[in-house]
């Protein structure tokens, strides 16, 4: 069990970090992709070639599960931003006579409870759905993952009082923070505030009460990684520690965050359900998938296409993200070419 | 290692005070006045609402409502609902049901989550791979309310396997499908991460190196590989614990459980502070003792861990 | 190898585990020698009571079902008719100036701590219930009795208003008077024809000296006249009542021992009743209501009647914009009602035709909305076009911890697919801070409103919702011709009479449409194979007295 011959590696290659880094984002924006950018894992013996970035992209492009990760992805953001183009329909219209109805040439997906077109509220709700899931997990991943380094990589003081800090926010029930901060911002507006005002507060609710958990994850990734010898040898070369934690410690921490980061997107889209039906969150007129799963709750015996379509969509979204997450990872990983 | 742990111990004071504090303020923050809802649809008289006010201090400012409730609960007093009921009382019915709850999840979730992370991490891509995805994908999609429903449904009504819903003093055997649909969803999560964790250690020269010393291939992977590979996986499962107790909401509700998860929700909605804060305080001592125990266990797992 | 030991074990254990379960559990309980008694209780569906249990301080539904069965009043509600009729009252008589009631009890009533129960009973409970230093609750039911400004008074300059109500002169209300052990006089202010059918509230039961000598040792185990008494409980969990063996009222119970227990989810409940593990629910979870599901699983141990009460759509007259009455009218026009009921509830409600709840004991409304409360495009149009249109997006609100988003949703989606105007909800976290917001008159669109009858007479539905000094007027509606009309009712001579008028009013209420009345909801439960009989009354209570247990062996 001994770590000495990797750790040396990677101090040999210290050097051809930035190159490699620089070289990466003028060849693709691939690495965008990923919650936590930097990620010069494991960088080859030699520099000279494209580096590590570059080698990744090469290997991306030949992947099945990235160019299917990628091309749903991008159909997901096109829907997004144009709903109207692949349903010209009113989300909101509603016949009560056809209330739920299943699917036909007229209703690819059927109606819901009060006759709604299921097909076209699944085109209009992406948008949020997919906002709100991305932006809320990009931003707990970020704030977690910064305060778990810190915490991991210093120890003593600053671990015990950033850990003790995290404990209790995760302690705080979801629905009493999410409640307080909502009512907060909400206070003062008469009536119902602005979508894109909503949407912020229902990302940043997510963001402040859901970070400990990646901050947990990271911290003890990156207890487990200060100790490794290349982080004692980069000490001894004299580096900074802003230097150690970016470039030494994060790269070989991202992982397991990433991994949460995957699952935690489908339950974000699922929280801001919770949040609208709570009264919290987004509210008719606006469409979400987690909105339509949550209502097709009291219908799924006797409606189950309510909770299909939905469901299905994000089931295709997190699955996209996850071989996106999965194939990129292992581009970078140079012991598993 | 023991004045580490003792040192750890010491902190809960300071962090119970903070904790009963910060929930105090929120639940005070709450807007709406708690009582105003007390009458139904007729509204209270001002007499009444003027009355519970004091009764529950909210006529003074908060530091000093803060206090007296502190100095109540140092007396061993958790106070009082709005209809009477010591939340003593409700604290000694929720938590040991809840408890149980819990950790029957955290059994299943670990057992199944871990075993099918190490399963897809041996075989590598492939079917089983794929099949435990799927699965992962499914469980992600599918809310609790769904699987909930439908484990009552076919094993509780039409097999009759179990009981749709659950007594007021539920056996292990009882809580073993609520535990199941509540462990469901941080299951897919143990298992890619142990898929993960597995897979950037399969590489690492140890493994090849206890491979070339001739060790049996099930003593590299259960001794070298999977120590390694545990740690991030123990601490989503301390810091799930704690989200298991307090968040089981929705199985509480499906099954009828009667934890402190619905107790909790109710509170909140009523904007009874005394339970609120009461019950969550628990709670976090608790998350507080199993991420100690996370931390120590990870010296257990990685010998080069110190703590001094 | 490995790899399938690992899993093995994992899969065989879960099976077992599974089975054990299974072991333990499993199917309902069928009907016995003990069903019915402490041993095996009859269940009840039930939920923790917002307050502690004393009748002039509780009123949620969950505080009545357990209130109901454990006191007597002077006049009681029939479970199945909601017709009032004498309990504990032998007789009550109006004196010629029609102020005075004499009211004589039944002899040989007890507690069930053995106490007799006197006129005394009944004076200490009232003057308890209205005396502001106690805060009750209820307080207010018992203000047509001479002498309540004095032990309650009103607040000067309203509840938001900085001065705080001068203390009460007084403790006990002049109006009530001891004439003996079974006698005593209520002289009311003014003369109030519905007076007698009034007290048949909760909030007028006796209380035995118990709860006066020690009211910390009767919140924990209450005593009572009724047919049940208190046995225990546990709270946020059940609470169980035997039958007293003393009763000596008419309505005096057959089962031995009844559990009360607390289920959060509907669904849950129709479950546990479906195998018999739970014997009657007063909810029908909206799953089982799509396509009259329910019905087709339960045959006869459905349960469905009418229930006294109704849900509308308040309008904030205190804004400007709902000043207007065309555009009030236009709303009311542009809900298509029949199909929300049809599609929504399934049929299980009834589209309203006014203020009143159909099929009322008394009055049963007249149509008093009329012509608005008709489906109609083309005059809802027409009247929003007189309106002067509508700028902006009409919102409405509701309390989002209540089942109500599915049917507003409808509301809101029939409303703008029929005026073409911009429709968006608001959905308030907790009915407290919904309350809050009625009361200071912060809403700024419609706004969800369900009224239940606390007594069988239309006043019920009218005085306290739209009368200018209501206590539950939250439209901010004042119409001098209503509140005369309501007047003059209160003092008519008989109840038929007062009846008459109380509909009367109401129909000025069509005239003005200051709320938008909308459906009344059927009372929907249902009893296990364990029960015979059994019923829930108007206001979706179980009516426990109703009660009776199967025959051993069906």
């Amino acid at each position: 069990m001994t770590n000495a011959g990797e750790g040396q590696q990677r101090i040999l290659a210290a050097g051809a970090y930035a190159e490699g880094e620089i070289e990466a984002r003028q060849q693709g924006e691939s690495g965008d992709e990923l919650p936590g950018t930097p990620e010069p894992h494991q960088p080859p013996k030699q520099e000279k070639q494209r580096g590590l970035w570059g080698d990744a992209w090469l290997e991306l492009r030949r992947k099945p599960l990235f160019i299917i990760g990628s091309v749903i992805i991008l159909l997901l953001v096109a829907i997004s931003i144009f709903p109207g183009f692949f349903a010209p329909g009113d989300p909101n219209a509603q016949n009560l006579t056809l209330a739920r109805q299943g699917p036909s040439a007229d209703a690819p997906f059927g109606y819901d409870s009060i006759g709604r077109d299921i097909y076209t509220r699944v085109i209009h709700g992406a948008r949020a759905s997919i906002v709100v899931g991305v932006l809320a997990t990009l931003l707990t991943v970020a704030i977690g993952s910064l305060v778990g380094l810190f915490a991991g990589y210093f120890g003593g003081k600053t671990d015990s009082f950033l850990a003790r800090f995290a404990e209790i926010f995760l302690g705080l029930p979801f629905v009493l923070g999410a409640i307080v901060i909502l009512s907060v911002f909400n206070a003062g507006i008469q009536g119902a505030p602005g979508t894109i005002r909503i949407m912020l507060q229902v990302i940043l609710t997510i963001g402040v009460l859901a970070w400990p958990i990646s901050m947990r994850i990271m911290r003890s990734a990156a207890i487990a990684a200060k100790q490794q010898d290349y982080v004692n040898a980069a000490k001894a070369l004299g580096a900074s520690h802003t230097r150690i934690i970016f470039k030494h410690v994060l790269p070989n921490c991202l992982a397991p965050v990433m991994v949460y980061a995957t699952i935690a997107l489908g339950q974000f889209v699922g929280l801001e359900a919770t949040l609208s039906y709570l009264g919290l969150g987004l509210q008719y007129p606006v469409v979400s998938w987690g909105m339509m799963i949550s209502d097709s709750q009291q219908y799924i015996i006797s409606t189950p296409h309510m909770l299909l379509f939905p469901a299905g969509f994000l089931v295709i979204t997190v699955l996209a993200f996850v071989m996106l997450g999965d194939a990129v990872r292992d581009a970078l990983d140079p012991k598993q070419r | 290692m023991g004045r580490y742990i003792l040192r750890r111990l010491l902190q809960l004071i300071p962090v119970f005070i903070g904790t009963t504090f910060i929930i105090y303020s929120l639940v005070w923050a709450i807007p709406g006045n708690p009582f105003a809802g007390m009458c139904g649809p007729r509204g209270c008289p001002p007499a009444f609402i003027e009355q519970m006010t004091q009764e529950y201090n909210l006529d003074k400012p908060l530091p000093v409502q803060y206090v007296l409730y502190l100095g109540q609960l140092f007396s061993g007093n958790f106070g009082q609902t709005f209809n009477g009921i010591e939340v003593s009382t409700l604290i000694q019915n929720a938590y040991p049901v809840t408890l149980k709850l819990a950790t029957i999840a955290l059994v299943f979730e670990a057992v199944i989550g871990i075993a099918a992370g190490i399963l897809t991490a041996l075989r590598g891509k492939g079917f089983v791979d794929n099949l435990v995805l799927a699965a992962t994908l499914f469980l992600i999609a599918v809310p609790v309310f769904v699987s909930g429903f439908v484990i009552q449904v076919v094993f509780g009504v039409q097999l009759e396997w179990i009981q749709p819903s659950v007594g007021s003093d539920p056996t292990i055997g009882q809580l073993i499908a609520p535990g199941l649909v509540l462990g469901s969803l941080s299951m897919a999560y143990i298992a890619r991460l142990t898929r993960t964790a597995m897979f950037e250690n399969k590489r690492a020269d140890y493994i090849r190196t206890a491979t070339a010393k001739g060790l049996k291939p099930r003593r590299v992977v259960s001794v070298h590989m999977l120590r390694n590979s545990l740690i991030p996986v123990i601490t989503f499962i301390g810091t799930d614990f704690g989200a298991l107790m307090g968040g089981a909401i929705v199985t509480e509700g499906v099954f009828n459980i009667h934890g402190i998860g619905g107790l909790v929700f109710d509170a909140i909605k009523t904007q009874e502070g005394v339970t609120v804060t009461g019950v969550v305080t628990l709670l976090v001592v608790v998350y507080l003792l199993m991420n100690l125990l996370v931390d120590i266990l990870y010296a257990a797992l990685d010998p080069r861990i110190r703590y001094d | 190898m490995r790899k399938r030991r690992m899993v093995a074990p994992v899969a065989a254990s879960l099976s077992a585990v599974l089975l054990a379960a299974g072991c333990g559990g499993g199917g309902g309980s069928a009907v016995t020698e003990a069903t019915g008694t402490l041993e095996d209780p009859i269940t009840v569906q039930w939920g923790e009571p917002q307050s502690e249990l004393v009748p002039t301080n509780s009123n949620d539904t969950f505080g009545s079902q357990v209130l109901n069965p454990m006191f007597t009043g002077l006049v009681e509600y029939d479970p199945k008719s909601f017709e009032p009729k004498n309990a504990m009252a032998k007789s009550i008589e109006l004196s010629d100036d029609k102020k005075t009631y004499t009211v004589k009890l039944k002899q040989g009533w007890k507690f069930h701590n053995g106490e007799e129960v006197t006129a005394d009973n009944f004076v200490r409970a009232w003057n308890y219930g209205a005396y502001a230093g106690n805060a009750q609750q209820n307080a207010d039911m018992f203000n047509a009795i001479q002498g309540y400004d004095a032990v309650h008074p009103a607040d000067p300059d309203g509840e938001e208003g900085p001065k705080k109500p001068p203390e009460p002169s007084a403790e006990k209300m002049s109006g009530l008077k001891v004439v003996d052990d079974h006698t005593f006089k209520i002289t009311l202010k003014k003369p109030f024809s519905v007076f007698p059918t009034k007290i048949g509230y909760q909030a007028f039961v006796p209380l035995p000296d118990a709860f006066f000598e020690n009211k910390e040792k009767f919140r924990k185990n209450p005593i009572g006249n009724g047919p049940y008494k208190f046995e225990s409980r546990t709270p946020q969990q059940s609470l169980t009542l035997t039958r007293y063996k003393d009763y000596q009222g008419d309505d005096a119970g057959s089962v031995d021992a009844v559990k009360m227990v607390v289920y959060n989810k509907a669904q849950t409940a129709y479950q546990d009743l479906k195998s018999d593990n739970l014997d009657v629910i007063n909810t029908i979870p909206t799953s089982a209501l799509a396509d009259n599901r329910w019905k087709d699983e339960l045959g006869e141990r459905a349960i469905s009647k009418p229930r006294m009460g109704i849900t509308v759509l308040n309008l904030p007259m205190y804004k400007e914009k709902f000043k207007n009455p065309d555009l009030r009218k236009a709303l009311s026009l542009a809900i298509d009602r029949e199909k929300i009921v049809k599609q929504v509830f399934n049929g299980e409600a009834t589209a309203a035709t006014g203020w009143i709840a159909p099929d009322f004991p008394g009055g049963p409304d007249k149509g008093s909305c009329g012509e608005w409360c008709n489906y109609d495009k083309a005059k809802a149009k027409e009247h929003l076009k007189k309106a002067g249109g509508f700028d902006g997006q009409l919102t409405l609100s509701y309390n989002a911890d209540g089942a109500h988003k599915q049917w507003i949703t409808a509301v809101a989606g029939s409303i703008r697919d029929t005026l073409g105007i911009k429709v968006g909800l608001n959905a308030v976290p907790t009915f407290g801070t919904y309350q809050d917001q009625m009361d200071n008159n912060e809403m700024t669109g419609p706004f969800r409103y369900g009224w239940v009858a606390d007594y069988p007479t239309p006043r019920t539905f009218l005085k306290p919702l739209y009368t200018t000094s209501g206590s539950a007027n939250n439209t901010g509606y004042s119409s001098e011709k209503f509140d005369n009309l309501i007047a003059e009712a209160d003092q008519a001579a008989t109840v038929d009479k007062a009846n008459q008028l109380y509909n009367q009013a109401a129909s000025q209420l069509g005239k003005d449409v200051p709320s938008i009345p909308l459906f009344t909801n059927a009372v929907k439960g249902a009893t296990s194979n364990r029960l015979a009989e059994g019923t829930l009354n108007s206001r979706t209570v179980p009516a426990i007295t109703t009660f009776k247990v199967a025959q051993a062996g069906e």
